[in-house]
């Protein structure tokens, strides 16, 4: 996929004032957290999960040669291939060549952001085969020709109106004056025209949402169907996976499977988790008679031993972009590639390149909401800071963020300075914002507040109070 | 090839070469012990309480639960579902020996085709292999005599399960399933492991949730009460 990050701001200006995505955003954005917070509220044990999921990720991290390869074995073993691509060129070689050995005309798809990542449908179409998303948010987005807007809600930033136009305008054979009573007739409408194409593939791809070493299965977590649909009916089933996805053993994928849907959609679980192993055997009625695994690097393997291993434990649960304001300002498609809200932020610079996507880890308030809802507790804020440390160090950032950087640094060295410093920065602010608790503009912060709103202070720097919580006994 | 240039990339990152003998073995019994994880409290309770909370989990995932004192009371009871929700009263059912000692020629009306589902079925019904309280999920691993299409392919799903394979957690699941069907396949899994947690859906339109998405739109669960300890 082209990456369009180097354009941020412009994206994010654009984004700002598109009167369509923002009414989609304003209708979806509070549906997420609310959805969240009342299956994490009905799991007393979910924060302590929290922390085994971080642990089972940076066990398998630590290790994650040795399982990679217990994972291959254990897939050949069952019958099934893996296939190793270092990067996005690599893996698509291997998609088509697998297709074009299927003799394949046509192609399911289940969802998947490696696919994303890769640029599939593209490549396929250019050799004379026809992908077909299947993923309801996938399927209409492959009709208007866009890419997803948020990792598990692809079609986020579309209204009815939206679905209803292109269905219209793409299923041509059926009457042009049939009415659309409810969302349900889309559905369905949508629901039989996939069910031919589900019938008629010849090999079926689908993503991973975990590999599972002990076993060598692939996971995938859906709520349509669809999914099990492309990955049952062809005779090929291919599963797109990058190295970070394996975990040992079934009892540590349950673990984060725990923390998965209820992070995500707030599901407790969510409807189809489906574990693959191998093609059909001898006495199976169903299933593929070919398994593939599609292994990809792309730049992940060289993110481990640095400041931004901890991005690999990803669940890919999408907590992060609900939760964020910025994301809920300027949607998924200002960030310009596949990956969007913070952990778009922190993975989109390691997996394409600072220099393309320098803009993302500055679009942050560093409110914090994103690490504390992290089901494997990654550090968002602390690893944007990073690239734009490194960012600056590059010296890609414009000469005022430079000197700017410099001052803050050299509070940030200084404790007592940068309290007193800050302090003094609550206080005020926190007068002059007391009526509407937001800053729209700030004096000296015209460039940072144009997007943004500053929360105003509470009048109180943050070490003050936990001063006075600690005295009062409350912490 | 790639696969060296990965695992090298990797081993570079983590500063060190391929694992010691005496790590490669500990990582090698972990796998063999597959240790759990803390488990939810929620499950862990009486028999007669879990088997409600599975009901109740199902439920409030949009599936429907119809409990049935034996095995001979099912066939009366798909009968009746059928009538009830207006479906026609052919089904593809699952070719295994527990759903074939039913007493269907009780049932002439019922036409049963056994095997894989088609496309043009509209009522599956399905052996299920074990319930999970925790969430109200069923596991349904593939077998000659449980095929996956029937969990996907049909408008609605019967699943049949007996009381008495409803577990807690998922980790209880994986034991049964491991013991009886990976254990003499040489501990390879089943094909496919399903675990199915209310009918299918999707919120992609608006986020507002619709039922029957790609897969069945009514999943119905008819439970035999075949374990005395859950009679409370
Ligand atoms: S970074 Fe954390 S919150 Fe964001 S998608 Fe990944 S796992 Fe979810």
């Amino acid at each position: 996929m082209l990456a369009t990050s180097p354009n941020f701001p412009q994206n994010a200006r654009r984004a700002m004032a598109d009167a369509s995505l923002q009414k989609a955003m304003a209708r979806t954005r509070p549906m997420f957290p609310a959805r969240r917070a009342a299956a994490v509220a009905a799991l007393p044990e979910f924060e302590a999960l929290r922390e085994t999921g971080k642990q089972i990720k940076d066990h398998t991290l630590a290790n994650l040669d040795f399982y990679l390869e217990t994972f291959a074995a254990n897939v050949e073993r069952a019958g099934g291939q893996v296939h190793w691509c270092s990067d996005a060129d690599e893996a698509r070689a291997a998609v088509l060549k697998i297709c074009q050995d299927a003799g394949a005309r046509t192609v399911t798809k289940g969802k998947s952001m490696i696919s994303e990542e890769l640029g599939i449908n593209k490549h396929l179409e250019a050799h004379g085969i026809a992908p077909v998303e299947t993923d309801l948010g996938e399927y209409i987005l492959q009709l208007r020709d866009e890419p997803p807007s948020h990792i598990i809600a692809p079609a986020f930033h579309l209204n009815r109106e939206d679905w209803e136009a292109s269905f219209r305008k793409a299923h041509t054979d059926l009457p042009a004056d049939r009415v659309f009573h409810e969302r349900r007739d889309i559905l369905t409408e949508a629901r039989t025209r996939l069910r031919e194409k589900f019938l008629a593939a010849d090999v079926g791809i689908t993503g991973a949402n975990f590999l599972i070493a002990e076993t060598g299965s692939s996971v995938i977590v859906t709520n349509e169907g669809n999914g099990d649909l492309t990955q049952t009916l062809p005779r090929v089933h291919i599963a797109l996976a990058s190295i970070e996805k394996v975990v040992p053993t079934l009892e540590d994928c349950t673990s984060l499977l725990r923390l998965l849907a209820r992070s995500a959609t707030g599901q407790d679980f969510s409807v189809y988790t489906t574990f693959s192993t191998g093609p059909r055997r001898a006495a199976d009625l169903d299933g593929p008679a070919e398994y593939h695994v599609v292994m990809l690097d792309n730049g992940r393997s060289a993110m481990i031993g640095t400041a931004f291993q901890d991005m690999l434990r990803c669940i890919r649960c999408a907590a992060c972009l609900n939760h964020c304001p910025v994301y809920g300002t300027v949607g998924g498609h200002s960030y310009g590639w596949v990956y969007s809200g913070p952990m778009g932020s922190v993975l989109t610079p390691g997996l394409i390149g600072v220099d393309q996507a320098g803009h993302l880890p500055n679009a942050s308030t560093f409110c914090g909401k994103c690490e504390s809802v992290c089901p494997v507790k990654i550090p968002l804020p602390k690893m944007m800071r990073h690239w734009r440390e490194r960012e600056f160090e590059r010296h890609l950032s414009p000469a005022t963020t430079r000197a700017g950087l410099r001052l803050w640094g050299w509070f940030a060295q200084r404790p007592q300075a940068y309290r007193l410093l800050t302090r003094l920065m609550a206080r005020t602010l926190g007068k002059l914002g007391r009526k509407k608790g937001r800053f729209s503009s700030l004096p000296f912060a015209a460039s940072w507040t144009e997007g943004r709103d500053l929360p105003a202070p509470e009048g109180d720097t943050f070490f003050t109070r936990y001063a006075r919580e600690q005295r009062a006994g409350r912490v | 090839m790639s696969k060296d240039a990965i695992l090298g990339a990797i081993r570079r990152g983590l500063r060190r070469g391929p694992l010691p003998y005496d790590q490669d073995l500990a990582l090698r019994v972990r796998l063999e012990r597959h240790p759990r994880h803390p488990i939810p409290a929620r499950s862990k309770v009486a028999r007669p309480a879990q088997i409600a909370l599975f009901q109740r989990n199902v439920e409030k995932e949009f599936g429907t639960v119809l409990r049935v004192a034996d095995a001979a009371a099912v066939p009366a009871a798909v009968a009746r579902y059928l009538a009830a929700q207006n479906l026609p009263s052919a089904l593809a059912i699952a070719p295994h020996p527990e759903l074939q000692a039913m007493p269907w020629g009780e049932h002439p009306l019922i036409a049963l085709r056994e095997g894989r589902a088609q496309a043009s079925d509209a009522v599956s019904l399905q052996h299920g292999y074990a319930g999970i309280a925790e969430t109200g999920t069923l596991m349904l691993p593939s077998a000659a005599e449980r095929p996956t299409t029937l969990n996907i392919l049909s408008e609605t799903e019967i699943v049949v399960l007996r009381a008495s394979r409803i577990v807690g957690a998922y980790e209880e699941a994986w034991d049964l399933l491991r013991a009886e069907l990976a254990a003499p396949a040489g501990g390879m899994l089943p094909r496919n492991v399903m675990l199915v947690t209310g009918p299918s859906r999707s919120a992609d339109i608006e986020s507002v949730l619709e039922l029957g998405a790609h897969g069945p739109r009514r999943l119905h669960i008819i439970l035999i009460e075949d374990d005395p300890a859950a009679l409370g």
